[in-house]
């Protein structure tokens, strides 16, 4: 087995599942981006931050947002200010004709133009315009491009791993989706949640941690629930508890706290009813 | 042989292609499936579906091909995780077998596994017992450092029980659909312009009028893109719809989300669409169907929704409408063709599953209206036909069942 497998195992303080580890270990090896999916709340964005922790590479962060254009990635070139220094002077009597330094290099531009390894992750690609994972298709694929501007040439020295997070808002093109190393991520069962609670919560007792799955799955399992609860809401739901110093064996009527699990009034009603009925 | 496994992907719809295939070959060639079907599985599983929905149809063709195999390579790995998990089975061996044994290296080792693994899937019979009496095989050596040949996954579960489980079952596209789907398909539904307040930098205006203004900045603002896409939803409710009421709630919920469309607007139909449509779901508001249609443009989205099975009668007869106090002298069928003709696009979504419409009154309607089940691959195509129209679904064959009704 070649020596670039089996990299990543998961960190002291992030546990991942079999699966998630294969794949990430192949995206790793193949050197293609990651693209990983899942509920709210199931760790894909920490999955970067930990993968980047793990192999010691710095990590590059690009959170996109409704308006992101895949150019803004690469680089944006301030015209504004350009036309702006052009028209009053440079307050630091800058070079108007220099156009390098009106380009600001976006996440992605300075992946490529690192001098070594990175991680670079594109958080939540399915929040900007349909079109965008298609506009990143070359780049992702050469990891080179080029500033119109200057004519410069950037090639990456060493092909970033590419970690990719997406909330199943929307289709991502069939041509990007190809270029793709895939991963669900699924909902942890009970043995790996209590893995990763301990992680977080290392003191707990077995007691306390069994009585509070058993809410928590209790309140994952109701129908109709319009947000179910996450894993990052288990462990903040938790450490209140602690805080407090609830005894979840102790407590009667309702769950303390409710607030840190759910998120809409409708569904904190509905457990009400339900734990009345 | 696995190009075979391609095609049995391909044939479930699953859509391969080989690019995503020379992927996985090259991921096989570097080891990345630690040769084993349980890895296999996963990094096939990583490389060639990228959806979720898609889970499930790979479960199946998994257990489809690899139903023979299956048996043999699960014992094997059984036995050996067992085997190997045993040093007991090493103690008997004497220092020359020892260093003989180690001579092996890796490539070699999986060579001859590889090797043993062919013979025995051609040996039906005592397999496991053929890998497990071989204390000197090599594999006694793997024994000994299991680190450098790792059978199987490591996991608790093979690759065959995985998918034997079809945890992604409901994953599948063609089955329930919620708000956050059906908002997803929607989402295409949209053409966009730019209307409305100047609030957005338009920079090559600002730098051109800059220029003409002789250097003297002059900054253009434009309005922002936004859907132009105007929406008219008309939604059978009551009576045999009752099922579909959650669902129905949905599709409104996803619809009617402020600022979707330019222009969203719905209203009530029971069974058929007459003289009136109404804006409330219990019939007391009629709007006349003239005047919907005199204050519709041409170009807004006509959506109905409706399960379009009723009576052939109270489609077809005028004086059809079964309900209140209506009274129509144009059939349903005719209001329903004046419906379709106003509008430029229109579509019809179905929750009945699509294997109930043939012999019904869906026949009929699907041959006035581009009709789709509602399910999210139905509506994707509805979205689709009505964005950029394109060919309508053959719905059986209304015409030979009509005559059939009237003789």
């Amino acid at each position: 087995m070649s020596d670039v497998f089996d990299q990543f195992q998961g960190t002291a303080s992030y546990i991942a599942s079999e699966e998630l580890r294969h794949a990430v270990n192949v995206a790793v090896a193949l050197a293609r981006p990651l693209l990983v999916r899942g509920e709210p709340g199931t760790g894909k964005t920490l999955l970067a931050e930990n993968l980047a922790g793990a192999l010691h590479l710095p990590l590059i962060r690009w959170h996109v947002k409704s308006t992101t254009k895949a150019k803004d990635g690469l680089y944006v070139y301030d015209t504004v200010a350009r036309l702006h220094d052009s028209r009053f002077g440079g307050t630091d009597g800058a070079n108007v004709r220099d156009i390098a330094k009106y380009i600001k290099l976006g996440p992605l531009g300075e992946a490529l133009s690192a001098p070594s390894r990175v991680v670079l992750l594109i958080d939540e690609i399915d929040k900007a315009d349909l079109e965008f994972p298609n506009d990143l298709l070359h780049e992702l694929d050469v990891m080179r491009f080029r500033i119109d501007e200057t004519g410069k040439e950037i090639v990456a020295a060493e092909r970033p791993i590419v970690v990719i997070t997406s909330n199943n808002e929307k289709e991502l093109p069939d041509a990007f989706l190809r270029r793709c190393v895939f991963h669900y991520i699924q909902f942890p069962n009970r043995e790996l949640m209590s893995e990763i609670v301990r992680v977080h919560h290392p003191d707990i007792t077995d007691r306390v941690l069994d009585n509070a799955l058993e809410v928590f799955f209790g309140l994952r399992s109701t129908p109709r629930l319009r947000k179910k609860p996450s894993t990052s809401e288990l462990i903040d739901w938790i450490c209140a508890l602690k805080k407090a110093g609830v005894d979840l064996g102790r407590v009667s009527g309702g769950i303390p706290f409710l607030g840190t699990l759910l998120k809409t009034e409708q569904d904190v009603e509905l457990v009400g009813k339900r734990a009345k009925a | 042989m696995l190009i075979d496994f391609l095609f049995e992907l391909r044939a479930r719809k699953l859509p391969v292609s080989t690019h995503e295939w020379l992927a996985l070959m090259e991921a096989m060639a570097l080891g990345l499936h630690e040769s084993s079907l349980d890895g296999f599985y996963q990094l096939c599983r990583t490389l060639c579906v990228k959806d979720i929905a898609l889970y499930d149809a790979y479960d199946e063709a998994f257990l489809a091909y690899f139903k023979d195999v299956h048996t043999d390579a699960l014992r094997l790995t059984e036995e050996l995780r067992e085997w190997l998990a045993n040093p007991r089975a090493l103690e008997g061996l004497t220092d020359e077998q020892r260093e003989a044994m180690a001579a092996f290296d890796l490539d070699k080792l999986r060579e001859l596994f590889e090797k043993r693994l062919r013979e025995q899937k051609e040996r039906h019979d005592g397999g496991n017992r053929w890998i497990g009496t071989g204390g000197t095989s090599p594999f006694g050596t793997g024994g000994k450092n299991p680190n450098a040949m790792r059978v199987g996954g490591g996991g608790g579960r093979s690759a065959m029980q995985v998918a034997d489980e079809r945890r992604f079952r409901e994953y599948r596209r063609d089955v329930v659909l919620d708000v956050r789907q059906i908002d997803v398909a929607l989402r295409g539904l949209r053409r966009l312009g730019r209307e409305g307040a100047e609030e957005e930098l338009d920079l090559d205006e600002t730098v051109d009028q800059t220029c003409r203004n002789a250097g003297e900045i002059e900054v253009v603002f434009r309005p922002p893109r936004r859907n132009r896409v105007k929406v008219l939803l008309l939604m059978d409710v009551g009576g045999s719809m009752d099922p579909h009421s959650e669902l129905m709630s949905r599709l409104f919920t996803a619809a009617s989300r402020t600022g979707r469309f330019a222009k969203f607007r719905s209203y009530y139909f029971h069974n058929c669409v007459y003289n009136s449509v109404y804006e409330d779901a219990q019939f007391r508001k009629g709007i006349p169907v003239a005047d919907l249609l005199a204050h519709s443009d041409r170009d807004e989205k006509l959506v109905m929704v409706g399960d379009a099975l009723m009576h052939p009668a109270e489609l077809l007869d005028p004086g059809g409408a079964s309900f209140l106090y209506s009274q129509n002298r144009a059939s349903g069928h005719e209001w329903l063709r004046r419906l379709a003709a106003h509008f430029r696009s229109a579509a019809w979504c179905n929750p009945e599953p699509e294997r109930f419409w043939t012999g019904t009154t869906i026949e009929v309607i699907a041959s006035v209206f581009a009709m789709w089940p509602l399910t999210l691959d139905g509506l994707a195509q509805a979205v689709r036909y009505l964005v950029r129209g394109g060919e309508r679904p053959r719905v059986g064959d209304p015409s030979k069942w009509m005559k059939a009704m009237i003789s």
